[in-house]
């Protein structure tokens, strides 16, 4: 019989929003008990003492590139990114080459990320065929096929018709849809946030209202139709503010921001760095104020990373042809630890909660918490620890970050899957 | 003070003090190009490459004549934009370069940042010779050398630039540099072509022409893109002149003796009516002029030659 006694660390339960000493023992991958002292006789057991123990993590935001982009990504490759950032489950996003808008890509992503073997991989279908925003896909066969939520993520719906459909569709087969907010004729050829600093460089702008327009549509239709809405990585203030109303008047939205919108402003464009190019595009420093006090208020409810790899020939061009996207899974934790944590602006519980409960109920999961008799899906990590961002020790294939040489404080230091490590910074396991 | 820099990227960065270095390079400059044989050896042996990825005959022949007169081997190579997205990058092409010897690129290009993309990846010095509508300092650099020669000092002055500036390189530039120098700025033209925020670049926004022009020495019109119609910034071109083009009349609000600038190539009748555009005020061909002498100045600072044979 396989087991795992993770000994002398404290507790992370976001669900009862409290930390307690307790060990955790793991009994044929899943969790058996969770109680101080606990001893297990003939097991083996990681000292995780000064540690936190916390529900492994869930990265609702990912891009994993396969099928079809295999040389930015693999299921695989994103995986082991995923395992060494703290994650044990992320959602990917549909858009592969062949789109996931039908049952035999989200059967293949499933059936890769099974072969791959380390963490939980839940495909997000398209919300539309060829996520071209014309017809609806079929939800009720991806929702069977393994789907837990829809969106056409990068290529927003620009009909409200269409949209407002796809919401009663989504509502009645019971999958929430995650809306890139984005009016397309406004963001037109933009590459990084209209304002002061487009001006100056020279670059054309997304403007804010490109975002708060089709959040505000957005949300209407969420009230319109009952359907749950989740607002992919919010970062203007004025976003926040819709969200912040729509949820007081009782609208099903939900909402989640990306560690580089909360700890970047657009001066980070100021070099021409295309690590720096994603879209929506690093906003102001009042916008990063807003979206840190809309996590610490509730109105953003988590924090996902919209890992984006590419590779190195097509970033290491001039700004406005490199693609939008950077990668996040490896440098999250460590931003949600340095950026809000140690400041104050959230509990290691709240931050915590974030990146488990939250997600989890979002997506209909019923990963994201500790407790016995559930999957032993778990992230230890240590709040003490430091480290530099070098891209070169990745294990994702992307090495398109702009956090390059920026020091860390609060990092994982071991992935637990269903009772099996998967990633393992040097912590002593004995046999 | 000693030139430090190896690249001219912008005059964002450039301090007051380095910009009155070239523009005091450059006086010996123009006085060369007054002599019968224009030619100095001070760049004996350097090799100039211009690398355009947008047409521009004007600057284009301004650097190979500067680069000439001061006996730099010179060689063009013009490129499609197309062809940066089909085919060979940049950097390959820069790397190409480099590898060839080149001790001096001049960048020519449609995206903002491309020169300091370039300047990142060869040790050749580079020269932005317009990116996208981020810079355009040569042209700046000669704009304020022609203003100093015409009124002494660039400190007090008080310069209006009119027209497209949510698209223009040149008006950027400029703005940096006049201010940089102690001159008061103020900008012009219809609200879709003012670009968010300039304010903060340390200008003064009018849409009134009127206002603009109020008791400017110097008036710095831009070229209008006829296509920006099509893209809807402006209703008619009937109505641009109409509302920005400089006409006698206008330019009677300016002071007396007031500098009327164009980087060229003009819409006559448009930005500009040809009576003013040829009229006493204007300084349009000095300003071509001067244009070798500063990218004569810069090539001579960048390619670390010898003292100019004055």
């Amino acid at each position: 019989m396989h087991k795992l006694l993770l000994k002398g660390g404290r507790v992370v339960d976001p669900q009862a929003g409290e930390i307690f000493a307790a060990d955790i023992l793991i009994v044929e991958g899943r969790i058996a008990a969770i109680g101080p002292g606990l001893e297990a006789g003939e097991c083996a057991v990681m000292d995780v003492a000064g540690k936190l123990v916390a529900p492994g993590l869930i990265d609702m935001h990912v891009h994993f590139r396969e099928p079809g982009f295999e040389a930015k990504e693999t299921i695989a490759s994103g995986s082991r990114a995923a395992a060494r950032g703290g994650f044990t489950a992320v959602a990917c996003m549909p858009n592969t080459d062949p789109v996931a808008d039908n049952r035999a890509v989200i059967t293949y992503i499933k059936n890769r990320a099974e072969e791959a073997g380390l963490v939980k991989v839940y495909p997000i279908a398209a919300l539309t065929r060829g996520s071209r925003g014309e017809e609806l896909t079929e939800m009720a066969d991806l929702k069977e096929a393994g789907a837990v939520a829809l969106s056409d993520d990068g290529h927003p719906v620009a009909s409200a018709a269409v949209m407002r459909r796809a919401m009663q569709y989504a509502r009645m087969v019971g999958l929430p849809v995650i809306s890139h907010c984005e009016e397309p004729t406004l963001s037109a050829g933009g590459v990084m946030h209209e304002g002061y600093m487009s001006t100056v460089l020279g670059l054309p702008g997304i403007p804010a209202a490109a975002e708060e327009i089709m959040v505000a549509r957005d949300i209407i239709l969420s009230e319109y139709t009952g359907c749950p809405l989740h607002i992919a990585h919010v970062s203007t203030s004025g976003s926040v503010r819709l969200i912040r109303e729509a949820k007081a008047r009782g609208v099903p939205v939900t909402a989640e921001v990306t560690p580089h919108h909360f700890t970047l402003t657009d001066r980070a464009v100021a070099d021409y760095n295309t690590s720096t190019k994603v879209n929506p595009p690093l906003r102001t420093e009042e916008d990063v104020a807003a979206l840190k006090e809309a996590l610490a208020d509730g109105t953003i409810d988590v924090i996902a990373t919209d890992h984006a790899p590419h590779t190195l020939e097509e970033k290491d061009v001039e700004y406005q042809l490199a693609p939008f996207g950077l990668v996040g899974l490896e440098t999250a934790l460590g931003l949600v630890w340095t950026e809000l944590v140690i400041p104050g602006v959230l509990s290691p519980v709240e931050a915590i909660r974030k990146l488990t409960v939250n997600p989890a109920r979002i997506l209909g999961l019923k990963e994201g918490v500790l407790k016995v008799g559930a999957d032993a899906d778990i992230t230890i990590i240590d709040p003490e620890l430091t480290e530099v961002v070098d891209p070169a020790t990745f294990a994702s294939k992307g090495r398109n970050t702009p956090f390059s040489g920026r020091r860390l404080q609060g990092l994982p230091v071991a992935t637990i899957v269903k009772g099996r490590v998967v990633y393992n910074r040097d912590l002593a396991v004995i046999a | 003070m000693n030139w430090k820099r190896k690249d001219i990227l912008g005059l964002q960065n450039l301090s007051a003090e380095e910009i009155r270095l070239i523009l005091d390079t450059a006086v010996p400059m123009k006085e060369i190009l007054g002599r019968a044989i224009k030619k100095v050896p001070t760049l004996r042996g350097r090799t100039v490459v211009t690398l355009f990825y947008e047409p521009s005959t004007r600057t284009r022949t301004s650097f190979e004549l500067a680069a000439k007169y001061l006996s730099a081997d010179s060689v063009n190579l013009s490129t499609s934009t197309s062809s940066v997205v089909k085919g060979e990058t940049l950097k390959d092409t820069a790397r190409t370069l480099a590898a060839m010897g080149a001790d001096v690129v001049v960048l020519r290009h449609p995206m903002a940042g491309a020169p300091n993309l370039l300047a990142r990846t060869i040790p050749a010095a580079v020269i932005n010779a317009g990116d996208g509508a981020h810079e355009h300092p040569t042209q700046a650099l000669l704009d304020m050398f022609t203003v100093r020669e015409k009124m002494g000092e660039l400190a007090g002055l008080n310069v209006a630039i009119i027209g497209d500036i949510l698209h223009s390189r040149v008006a950027r530039s400029n703005i940096w540099g006049f201010t940089k120098m102690g001159a008061r700025v103020r900008i012009c033209g219809p609200a879709t072509m003012i670009p968010p925020e300039i304010e903060a670049m340390g200008v003064q926004v009018c849409t009134r022409m009127e206002e603009a022009l109020d008791g400017a020495d110097v008036v710095m019109m831009l070229r209008i893109q006829l296509e920006r119609q099509q893209q809807g910034l402006f209703p008619s071109i009937r109505e641009y002149a109409r509302l920005f083009g400089l006409n006698r009349k206008r330019l009677a609000l300016a002071r007396p003796g007031a500098l009327v600038m164009h980087p060229g190539p003009m819409n006559r009748g448009v930005e500009i009516s040809p009576e003013v555009a040829d009229g006493v005020n204007s300084v349009i061909n000095e300003q071509v002029t001067n244009g070798v002498a500063v990218r004569m100045a810069l090539l001579y600072l960048l390619g670390g030659g010898g003292m100019p044979d004055a």
